[in-house]
């Protein structure tokens, strides 16, 4: 190939692939061998990240997904051309035109094209409400449709389908079904019983599955209103998703005599060349080794592939592993090697109770792993992986790769026995060599230092756990001990630091930093110490030089909001308020202009105070009996509660007297994270407290307790800790888990999260709360009652203390002026933040 | 030149220092010094210009910049937490966390944002910055 004379290289498709070789081409190219590089793109945007599309309904943008913006096109000297698709290319003259009239002429020619989705025969595909998912404009169809739709289902239920599907439940549809041909779900990677134990497993989340479903009609006049299969049954839908396959994208090559394949795509050697050696095709538009690779990996590696033949190496592309694994709905499923294999020994976990299973296919002599499957829990794919494609002689126990090693073998100790050309990332084709390089001798110990090193974990990012654990691995080997410590000012952990600071009884940030740090302290560990010495000692936060620790909120003892003012939310324990109350309230908001919202812990936020304001509003506020709510704090939020047997028909017990009663007892103690809780008055749980960290809940004996609940981005339900225990009881158990709780977990690690990396997890927790195996349980319960007793008001301290009164100010020189940048925006009758730009 | 003068120290003033530059610099009477935060900040309005005061006790050094966060124009630098990279010692804006270098005004964790940093000096309790 003569790569010094023939530079004009013209790809056409702007997806992930076409994307990759033009990276992969710039990266090569050198000073005496430039190329001059045009993109067709057929789509209004520039290549997104296609394989986390259904991220676009978590809230992620189009320019989340974007894989480079355009501006890197131009930096790059490529000339983009979207919304354009080349519709001929004329081959006698080596040039290419596109839709709108551009003609190009290329040395070389590179089809990207991609694929569409494959729309079945159905009588009825054009209805409205029936769409495909590809594009993020499919998605913004599907999106504005189900605003109306109430049921959906989606055709298909391969990996695909299965994102669909829970697109169609992040939409909020009210019943979403998954419709398949097949025997079974993703009939490409699992087996029946693999699919059936996903099954469960998407049917407890809401999915209606349907199995065996040939659909023979999409019924509706002129909107969809249901689907009838061939064996008579039928469902009712207001929306349809097809997902049903892939349909390789070689019109363009038809129609310029490039040889395709029968049943569609563009046949490539092994060199990726089409029948016309000046033009390669890569990615899913390709038949090479006589299949479709409709992965992101064998793509970037085809881009590898002919951007490395057009700068003169020699470069082959070799059958590529199909293996995959992905987290559906919350369940991880992995499949590799040959999920499938026959004439082999078979080793199946299967756990119903928990949704887990797994199978690996060990060849006749025991000493090769030749694939498997994992559903529920694919921790081991990785190394299974690996070991697979490395042919890595099986141990006589080959059960303990699925089970874990029974033997106590240390985390990170697996993955260092990979050979050192195991490929760890294979998108980007990273070695285990490389990242042990980058970790030992370039000092790139962090999971950032080696993506921008590296470039692994940058494609799908399902090596980052392993990269992790090469991180650990390779400094273990250099005898360096790994573990979570602050920041570069402590060496600790937070549950270290917290024993030493009690220890050695200090209790300022210089004392801490002094004994037991170096440095002057940072964001990260001064608030985490100033957490520390509220949990320890209990003093006012803003004295003795603690005020310049506290994180940005409990510096001024309320909330910070767009613009510079704060909010204000008094405490309303259990949501409890009387009238007089309300009215103090609302005189309050109006004096200073105070925006007001009901929040969603049954409380008052008032929002738009000048920090200067803060000392007189709280005056106000305290005089009429309010105390401070610790909205601002990582402390107890609030205590929501259900009316409760007072009032209510179905109560069982009095949920808002012992929402008070916790809310009290609990009020300003400092954690490590926020803490919220709830009391419901009956099985019915209006107040919700299974989305707490702790919730009660009434029942005809006693209360139970639940621990670990969350809201926020990853909801979790609390978990039963006790069941039918009488108040006391109750308030002994939260006591000490709560105490537990702050002593051990890092900073800003929520109740959830720190049960979820618990060794032995809710078994330990009640083992040490409930059972006290530790012999903690007075200590805690001890400790947990100094912090009750030494309870004050900050703000009431605040408000009377004339050296922290005077730091309420914007101007120090000029007290009484407020900030002259703060603006606000009339709405619906009160006012909002201006917007920032 | 700035940079060199974004550093002062309360116990004794580089005089030499001063000297040499004291044509280019107007010092302004900001506040005193107890009016500023041990380990932490406060803002001045100095001529319609709003200047965080950085008091940094722990190494003995006082700091000024200006009090807008250039991240999302937000006046609020002087309530940011101070503290160390390294040696380098830097404000944390408290809306975002972006960190800024007190002595050359660079924003650590995010390339392409910048704030100026003006001269400080402490002369008998009074904080004096230089515009």
């Amino acid at each position: 190939m003569n790569t010094n004379k023939n530079r004009r290289v013209v790809v056409i498709g702007n997806g992930m692939v076409g994307y990759k070789f033009c990276e992969k081409l710039v990266a090569k190219e050198k000073n005496d061998q430039r190329f001059t590089l045009t993109v067709f793109g057929e789509e209004p945007r520039v290549a997104y990240d296609r394989v986390h599309l259904s991220a676009y309904f978590d809230g992620k943008t189009a320019n989340d997904l974007t894989l480079a913006p355009q501006s890197w096109y131009a930096d790059n000297g490529i000339t983009l051309y979207l919304t354009d698709p080349v519709i001929d290319i004329d081959r006698e003259r080596k040039e290419v035109r596109s839709h709108h009239g551009v003609v190009v002429p290329y040395d070389y020619l590179i089809l990207a094209t991609g694929s569409g989705a494959f729309v079945p025969p159905v009588a009825g595909v054009e209805k409205d409400g029936v769409f495909v998912y590809r594009t993020i404009e499919d998605l913004d169809l599907i999106q504005s449709y189900a605003r109306k739709a109430r049921k959906g289902a989606v055709l298909g239920g391969g990996l695909l389908g299965l994102e669909a599907a829970k697109a169609l439940l992040d939409l909020g549809l009210d019943e979403a079904h998954v419709v398949e041909f097949a025997p079974r779900l993703m009939p490409r990677q699992i087996d029946d019983a693999g699919s059936g134990v996903l099954q469960r497993q998407l049917e407890s989340l809401g999915l209606k599955i349907h199995l065996s479903k040939s659909t023979q009609e999409i019924t509706g006049d002129d909107a969809i209103t249901g689907m009838l299969f061939a064996d008579g049954s039928r469902i009712d839908v207001d929306m349809l998703v097809i997902s049903a396959g892939i349909r390789p994208r070689d019109e363009l090559a038809k129609a310029s005599g490039i040889e395709t394949h029968p049943r569609g795509g563009i046949l490539v050697d092994n060199f990726l060349q089409t029948s016309d050696p000046s033009i390669f095709a890569i990615g899913e538009c390709a038949v090479a080794h006589h299949m479709i690779y409709g992965l992101v990996a064998p793509g970037y590696e085809m881009a590898e592939v002919v951007a490395s033949r057009l700068i003169g190496e020699e470069k082959e592309f070799k059958p590529y592993d199909m293996s995959t694994k992905l987290k559906l709905i919350g369940t991880d499923v992995g499949s590799f090697g040959d999920p499938f294999a026959s004439d082999c020994k078979t080793i199946v976990y299967e756990n119903k109770a928990k949704g887990v299973y797994k199978r690996i296919n060990i060849s006749a002599d025991g000493k090769e792993l030749l694939g498997g499957i994992l559903v529920g829990d694919a921790e081991q794919y990785n190394m299974l992986l690996q070991t697979c494609k490395n042919k890595t002689i099986l141990p006589p126990d080959p059960e303990d790769l699925i089970l874990g090693s029974r033997g106590g073998e240390e985390a990170g100790a697996g993955v260092m026995s990979l050979p050192d050309d195991a490929l760890i990332c294979s998108c980007e084709a990273v070695t285990k060599a490389m990242l042990c390089h980058e970790i030992g001798e370039n000092g790139h110990t962090t999971v950032d230092a080696l993506k921008k090193a590296t470039k692994a974990c940058t494609g799908c990012g399902g090596c980052t756990p392993m990269v992790k654990d090469i991180i650990q691995g390779v400094l273990k080997q250099k005898g360096v001990y790994v573990r979570n410590i602050l920041c570069e000012h402590f060496d600790f952990t937070r549950q270290e630091l917290l024993d030493l600071v009690k220890i050695n009884s200090l209790k300022t940030f210089d004392a801490v930093v002094d004994k037991v740090g170096k440095g002057d302290g940072c964001e990260v560990c001064k608030p985490a110490v100033a957490s520390i010495l509220a949990s320890l000692w209990n003093e006012n936060i803003l004295e003795k030089g603690r005020a310049t620790i506290q994180d940005s909120n409990d510096r001024f003892l309320a909330n910070i909001q767009k613009g510079g003012t704060y909010s204000v939310v008094p405490r309303i324990p259990g949501g409890e308020i009387t009238p007089d109350k309300l009215i103090v309230i609302g005189q309050v908001a109006k004096k200073y202009g105070l925006y007001t919202k009901i929040t969603g812990g049954q409380r008052i936020d008032l929002f738009g105070a000048h920090v200067g304001d803060l000392p007189v509003i709280w005056e106000e506020l305290i005089a009429a009996g309010f105390e401070s709510g610790h909205a601002y704090g990582k402390s107890l939020r609030t205590v929501k509660s259900c009316v409760g047997s007072t009032w209510c028909r179905f109560g069982v017990q009095d949920s808002v007297s012992f929402a008070i009663e916790v809310e009290e007892r609990y009020k300003g103690i400092r954690s490590p994270h926020k803490l919220k809780s709830g009391v419901s008055g009956c099985i019915r749980e209006c107040a919700e407290a299974q989305s707490k960290d702790f919730g009660i809940i009434a029942t005809e004996k006693g209360w139970n307790l639940y621990i670990g609940g969350n809201g926020g981005s990853k909801p979790q339900h609390a978990q039963l800790l006790a069941s039918d225990v009488d108040k006391e009881t109750c308030i002994r158990y939260i006591d000490r888990f709560l105490m537990f709780y702050i002593k051990t977990a890092d900073p800003l690690t929520r109740t959830a999260t720190w049960l979820n990396k618990m060794d032995g997890g809710m078994n330990y927790l009640r083992a040490v709360v409930v059972d006290d195996v530790l012999q903690l349980a007075d200590e805690l319960e001890r400790e947990m009652q100094l912090l009750v007793d030494t309870f004050k008001c900050e703000w009431k301290e605040a408000v009377e203390n004339p050296a922290l009164r005077a730091r309420f100010a914007h101007f120090v020189n000029a007290p009484e002026q407020k900030d002259p940048t703060i603006q606000f925006d009339a709405l619906r009758d009160q006012k909002r933040a201006k917007e920032w730009v | 030149m700035a940079r060199a003068y974004a550093r002062a120290s309360s116990k004794s003033i580089d005089m030499e220092t001063l000297t040499i530059h004291k044509d280019e610099i107007t010092w302004q009477l900001a506040c005193p010094t107890s009016h500023i935060p041990e380990n932490g900040g406060a803002c001045v309005l100095l001529g319609g210009r709003q200047i965080a005061i950085f008091n940094f006790t722990r190494r003995g050094e006082w700091y000024a910049t200006e009090n807008e966060c250039p991240h999302r124009q937000q006046m609020a630098l002087s309530r940011g937490m101070i503290g160390s990279q390294g040696d380098e010692p830097k404000v944390a804006c408290p809306f975002h966390k972006k960190t800024f270098s007190l002595q050359s005004g660079e924003c650590l964790n995010d390339d392409g944002y910048k704030i100026a940093t003006f001269p400080i000096k402490v002369v008998d309790d009074m904080v004096y910055i230089g515009v």
